[in-house]
């Protein structure tokens, strides 16, 4: 059973260790992770919404629908544990 | 040296690819149910740092813009800047992560009030006699 | 002996230690428009000072100071922010969660409202994170029984 698990971890291992060849580089610039939307969001953040941590402005303003969602997931998971454990008497 | 340029440009994913393969080893190969909890817990790790090794740029800052107290900053270049959505998008996957860390360690103690053990091959044994009866 | 002048030291530095990281934890809230930090690492470091006491203490001691009802209340009190901030520029006129048009009943041009209402944001995502991650580790510190109060 481990020997099986062992073998699996090493075809998974080499599939991904070829699908890193295609990749961009570390640090390079003109990657297509930082060239699309990216650009525009460092460069208009700071005159748009006055924050100069553009982190947050793209957290809370740009993307503020993923954030609301972000928030509900947290307060289900709260709810969960309470459910799963409060015992009634 | 054209090895070494290829080495320093990709090594930093086969660094979390290994512990990407230390956490799945540990999720498929260990009987024990704590264990497997915190062998996804390694592999979420590894995978929110894979993400954010994508988004460093060379000779690039931290994405808050410099000099921003007061009321004019200065001409802001794409290019010194790092590129800020990988960051926004793993606050969520950490905030992910401890969710389901914290139900999954509730069912763990449900688990062990009902057949108290947490083996797996133990609890397997005693689902068999249960159905078989 | 020993074992009880130990208690004893950790006891008064965890009771000195606690207003300081909640302090720190409001304001890496306040400031995460200017530093790294924000709603999700503010409510963190807050949920962190409320654990700290009950390593030290009893739980039966920290619940006299945050009660279960209070923390369910703020649970639910971050959310009700939130989406009130976004039905709130929604009555106004613009789409939902769009905080330009704050500016109307805020004395801030449009840059700044929009500023501001990050800020507002952000205090409801650290209040819910902060009650989420305390409600979690009490139940599961105790087992569900956090009525009777002994947690070792």
């Amino acid at each position: 059973m481990r020997f099986l698990a062992f073998i699996a971890v090493l075809l998974t291992t080499a599939m991904l260790a070829y699908a890193t060849l295609d990749m961009p580089g570390w640090g390079d610039p003109s990657s297509p992770a930082s060239t699309h939307v990216s650009p525009v969001y460092i460069q208009e953040a700071y005159e748009k919404t006055a924050t100069p941590n553009i982190v947050t402005a793209v957290l809370a303003d740009y993307r503020s629908h993923d954030t609301l969602g972000e928030t509900v997931v947290i307060f289900t998971a709260g709810v969960a544990c309470m459910m799963l454990l409060r015992r009634r008497k | 040296m054209e090895i070494m340029d290829f080495i320093i440009s990709k090594y930093n994913y086969w660094m979390y690819i290994i512990i990407m393969m230390i956490g799945f080893y540990a999720m498929i190969a260990k009987t024990n149910l704590a264990k497997k909890v915190v062998g996804m817990n390694i592999f979420q790790t590894a995978i929110i740092l894979f993400f954010i090794s994508t988004a460093s740029k060379k000779g690039a800052t931290i994405p808050i813009i410099q000099h921003g107290h007061g009321e004019a900053a200065d001409i802001i270049h794409a290019a010194q800047y790092m590129n800020p959505l990988p960051h926004v998008l793993m606050l969520t996957a950490i905030v992910v992560m401890v969710s389901t860390f914290g139900v999954a360690i509730a069912l763990l103690i449900m688990i062990y009030r009902k057949y108290n053990t947490l083996e797996e091959d133990e609890i397997l044994e005693i689902l068999k006699i249960e159905n078989g009866r | 002996m020993i074992r009880d002048f130990e208690g004893v030291i950790i006891k008064t530095v965890c009771r000195l230690i606690t207003p300081v990281i909640q302090l720190y934890g409001l304001y890496v809230i306040a400031h995460g428009h200017y530093s790294p930090g924000g709603g999700f690492q503010g409510g963190c470091i807050l949920a962190a000072s409320f654990i700290l006491m009950v390593l030290a203490y009893d739980i039966k001691e920290v619940k006299k100071r945050m009660s279960e009802k209070i923390n369910t209340i703020f649970c639910s009190l971050g959310v009700i922010i939130y989406a009130g901030i976004g039905l709130l520029c929604l009555i106004l006129g613009a789409n939902f969660l769009d905080y330009s048009i704050l500016h109307k009943i805020l004395p801030a041009d449009p840059a700044h409202s929009r500023s501001l209402g990050i800020l507002g944001v952000e205090i409801g995502v650290g209040f819910t994170v902060m009650a989420v991650l305390v409600s979690i580790f009490l139940n599961i510190a105790s087992g569900g029984e956090h009525e009777e109060g002994e947690e070792r």
